[in-house]
């Protein structure tokens, strides 16, 4: 054991660390993402963790994992399967091992292979010394022993120590990727600055892993990994919530108004109320809410008053949020409604992710309720596209949904970060005091009605849920009003079409045999699996849609261009179905997945490759 | 002064009232144009936020703003719009359907927190809109369309709510008494916080009468107990009744009786932080007690608004972050060359 460890340049390379949901694993992933990112690499990650806080030790429902993947050129994914795979103890190698390549690395804590946590785990055979690893480079470490060890004469209680082991296992990762680990070492000075001793333990355990993979080489190989050729300026890491959070401020603060958000905790989403609740810097009002109904009640009131008013959820809340969004769209009233799209129906599957809310956004309301849906498509853009929700909301004087999901929601990567100057101006729709007002007298062009404030002086008006006379806003039943008026509504959401870019296709932008179709938070795979395919010379190209209501005006000239068209969505066909009744006449195959898991690039090339051989 | 020269006339909209012919909805908004017209605030500064139900038809009859929502949510809207413009002056309109049943948890919760808006609760104890169903306050056994066997459950009295949700403001009022309406309604509108408003309001269609042990010329002046702070708790058409503190519990006398004098009648201390005398005032009951009527509670506490102002400034004042770019730039960045 004496050689030197063989060096392997990689281009990517995927590390899954799992652990009990107490282990700390979601940190270190976190940690070992950014002092990459900060490397150079391009990375993208994917915390997968149990709905339960603390699910019971040692099984398998308990389980928590953090996938990182970088890379030296864009990295569009979190990768489908791990090069290296942590397991802290049986449980996480139980639920772990279907996602580690054949051939990859296997690190485990062999403390933790012990015959009651093999029984929680469900291994009838201890799988260390069963054979049934042999496909894979198991490196077996006594990872508790060795971080008791190093902590011998730290004077911490056995707790504590134990609860450093996780960074045994980060320094070790961290000798196999060539990575310093002074970032992290400086994250913990920074967290436990007021606790010193803990700082100290981390850091120590950290530089014990990291020489440990060094000394025994028993990690028979190390990988190198080169910095990515990306955009050059400042970034950040930054992870889809925080991303949506960031642009509903920075588009309040273009449109000059105080945002205002009324929420409800739910997960995957609470993470956006909680950054618009540290910014009370910025003058963010957020009201936590006695229930969702009052979270989009309160927005509308807000919205009313004059703010930039925003409402942020989860699919079940969305659905108690449907009578009020109706409100809105009758009113008229600008809002943005977050969707953070999780596992359904009813509480479903809270933690993972899924893209199964598309038709309730699009059509779960009572009667005719146009409402523009707009989605995000990675962690970062999350900021772009609850920006242009916050502008179209303001601009066209009407509820917007935000579809997000909990993949992008919780994964993070590095973000180039925006300056303010370079974002587009937001005009806010208002009346002036004293002007002849008409509640919903509309811009001939944008079909966009005015919003007097109440404060305004001389522009006292009434509106409401009931149908409304058009122009003067009076009650009315008269009967042609109300077809006016719906159509009215139905015209202005359309018009908007006229306000967003065209769509844009990735491949043969002239047409082809096959182009594949998405939207939302399904992007980086799709975009890998179309890439990966277009370098085996197949003829296909991918239409991703931020869009979704209205779709760009080119969808249709697009779609034509094509021999065959698959649309890959998580669920069972929403999207589908929808551009079906928008663009009757084209057949559109389909590629489904309801797994609470995003798609992986392997399952999806598979697929497409289909639509060649038929 | 008055500054406006305002009248209840210019608090009218253009639109023909609609309500009932005898409904006591008439009496409430003339009692609310004429505080309004007293109160002299801007007419622009007032928002009228309304549910769903008969007395939320409430703001298209006022020259005001006013937003018609939905049911059982004005309580939530009224919130969204006073923590955004703390400025305005709002009063949210409901009934007992609108604001007990679907929006007792809104109602609740405005209360908990102490937001500062006024609640105007016109009580019928009954659902007019939808023809006669009985209400969270609908004395059990009443017989409606929906209980044609009568109620079996335990109706909701307003001012144990309120005081139970920790509420610092209810007065109650009758929707003939359009003076002490419009009074009870000033004083909940300057009172910082919520302040909860009941009127005990006559459907003449469905419930007719349901406040009659109360209301009756010939029973009114026995059955009515009208309070002000400082003031003895006097009443009876001969000014001889009172109510005294007698082992803990409130008790009705006669002045001059058994040596009770006025000196021994409770004075009402609307200000009295304990709600103790305030619960057991909302829940005196005809025959044997009258009815509490007037300002009950009136409490000063901090407000939810003033609070969340109060936080954002501290936050201002000593935050980095002053804009949009000061937090894109903030904490750990990197460069890439």
């Amino acid at each position: 054991m004496s050689q030197e460890a063989q060096v392997i340049k990689k281009h990517d390379v995927v590390i899954r660390f799992s652990g009990d949901s107490g282990d700390g694993m979601q940190l270190t992933g976190q940690q070992f993402s950014d002092t990459t990112a900060l490397f150079g690499n391009d990375v993208a990650t994917f915390p997968d963790y149990p709905a339960e806080i603390r699910a019971p030790q040692g099984t398998v429902g308990g389980v928590s994992g953090f996938q990182v993947h970088i890379g030296d050129e864009k990295i569009t994914t979190p990768g489908d399967y791990a090069d290296v795979l942590i397991a802290m103890n049986p449980a996480a190698l139980k639920a772990n091992l279907r996602w580690a390549k054949k051939g990859g690395t296997i690190i485990v804590d062999t403390d933790a292979f012990i015959d009651k946590n093999l029984e929680k785990a469900g291994y009838e055979k201890d799988p260390l010394t069963d054979q049934s690893l042999t496909d894979y480079n198991l490196i077996p470490v006594k990872i508790t022993t060795l971080t008791e060890e190093a902590l011998k004469d730290s004077g911490l209680d056995q707790k504590s120590i134990v609860r450093c082991k996780n960074m045994f296992a980060l320094g070790m990762v961290y000798w196999m990727f060539d990575t310093p680990t002074n970032h992290t070492e400086e994250f913990f000075n920074y967290k436990f600055a007021k606790k010193p001793q803990i700082a100290e333990a981390n850091k120590t355990v950290l530089k014990a892993g990291f020489n440990y993979a060094e000394n025994v080489h028993a990690l028979a190989s190390h990988f190198k990994v080169a910095p990515a050729n990306i955009v050059k300026g400042k970034y950040r890491s930054i992870t889809g919530n925080k991303a949506t959070a960031w642009g509903l401020l920075a588009a309040a603060e273009k449109a000059g108004l105080p945002l205002f958000c009324g929420s409800y905790p739910i997960t995957p989403a609470t993470d956006i109320l909680h950054e618009l609740a540290l910014r009370r810097d910025l003058g963010a009002k957020t009201y936590q809410a006695e229930d969702e109904i009052a979270g989009i009640c309160t927005a509308i009131g807000a919205s009313y008053a004059g703010n930039f008013a925003v409402t942020t959820t989860s699919g079940p809340g969305l659905a108690l949020k449907s009578e009020a969004a109706g409100l809105a769209v009758m009113a008229e009233l600008p809002l943005v409604i977050v969707d953070v799209q999780r596992g359904g129906p009813s509480t479903g599957l809270p933690t993972k992710t899924e893209q199964s809310d598309l038709m309730q956004a699009l059509y779960g309301r009572n009667g005719e309720c146009p409402m523009p849906v707009v989605a995000a498509s990675t962690s970062g853009n999350c900021f772009d596209y609850a920006f242009m929700a916050g502008k179209i909301a303001q601009e066209h004087m009407t509820p917007v949904i935000l579809l997000t999901d909990g993949f992008l929601a919780n994964g993070a990567q590095p973000w180039l970060i925006p300056n303010m100057d370079n974002l587009p101006e937001i005009k806010v729709q208002r009346a002036k005091a004293g002007e002849a007002y008409q509640p919903y007298a509309r811009d001939p062009e944008t079909l966009v009605r005015k919003h007097a404030v109440p404060g305004t002086k001389g522009c006292e008006h009434r509106i409401g849920g009931l149908e409304k006379m058009n122009i003067t806003g009076t009650i009315s039943y008269v009967p042609e009003n109300h077809q006016v008026m719906t159509d009215l509504r139905e015209a202005k959401v359309a018009k908007i079409a006229d306000y967003i870019p065209a769509q844009e296709v990735y491949g043969n932008e002239n047409g082809g045999e096959v182009l594949v179709v998405g939207w939302g938070g399904t992007y980086g795979h799709l975009y890998s699996a179309v890439k990966e395919l277009r370098e085996e010379g197949k003829d296909v190209s991918l239409a991703h849609f931020n869009y979704i209501n209205p779709l760009p005006k080119n969808t249709l000239d697009i779609l034509a261009k094509y021999k065959k068209i698959i649309v890959c969505e998580l669920n069972l066909g929403q999207f589908a179905n929808y551009l079906r009744s928008k663009c009757p006449g084209i057949n559109f195959y389909q590629c489904n997945k309801v797994a609470g898991l995003p798609f992986t690039v392997v399952e999806l090339k598979e697929k497409i490759s289909e639509l060649f051989n038929a | 002064m008055s500054q406006h020269n305002y009248t209840a006339k210019d608090f009218k909209s253009d639109q023909q009232v609609r309500w009932c012919p005898g409904c006591g909805d008439h009496g409430i908004i003339n009692s609310v144009q004429r505080a309004m017209a007293e109160l002299d605030f801007p007419k622009e500064s007032w928002a009228v936020i309304s549910g769903i139900g008969c007395s939320s038809r409430f703001p298209y009859y006022m020259g005001t703003y006013g937003f018609h929502t939905i049911h059982g949510r004005a309580a939530a809207i009224a919130s969204g719009a006073k923590n955004a413009n703390r400025d305005l002056n709002i009063l949210q309109v409901s009934g007992d359907g609108d604001a007990l049943a679907i929006g007792g948890n809104h109602f609740i919760h405005l209360i908990r927190r102490n937001v500062d808006i006024t609640t105007l609760l016109f009580n019928n104890e009954i659902y007019g809109l939808t023809k006669g169903q009985y209400s969270p306050t609908t004395k059990m056994g009443t017989k409606t369309k929906s209980s044609p066997y009568g109620t079996i459950e335990i109706p909701f009295n307003p001012g144990e709510l309120c005081i139970g949700a920790q509420g610092k403001f209810f007065a109650r009022s009758i929707d003939v008494n359009v003076a002490l309406t419009a009074e009870v309604i000033k004083a909940g509108v300057l009172h910082k916080g919520t302040s909860i408003v009941e009127v005990l309001q006559n459907c003449v269609i469905f419930a007719d009468g349901a406040h009659a042990a109360v209301t009756d010329k010939e029973v009114k002046e026995d059955r009515q107990l009208v309070l002000h702070h400082g003031e003895p708790m006097i009443f009876g058409k001969n000014k001889d009744k009172g109510i005294v503190l007698d082992h803990g519990l409130l008790k009705v006398v006669e002045i001059g009786k058994d040596g009770i004098t006025e000196d021994d009648i409770l004075i009402h201390d609307a200000h009295s932080e304990d709600p103790s005398i305030h619960w057991m005032l909302v829940h005196m009951k005809a025959p044997e007690f009258p009815v509490a009527l007037g300002v009950i509670r009136d409490v000063p506490a901090k407000t939810y608004d003033q609070a969340l102002d109060d936080q954002i400034a501290e936050v201002k004042a000593i935050s980095k972050i002053r804009c949009m770019n000061d937090l894109l730039n903030s904490g750990d960045t990197w460069e890439v060359k």
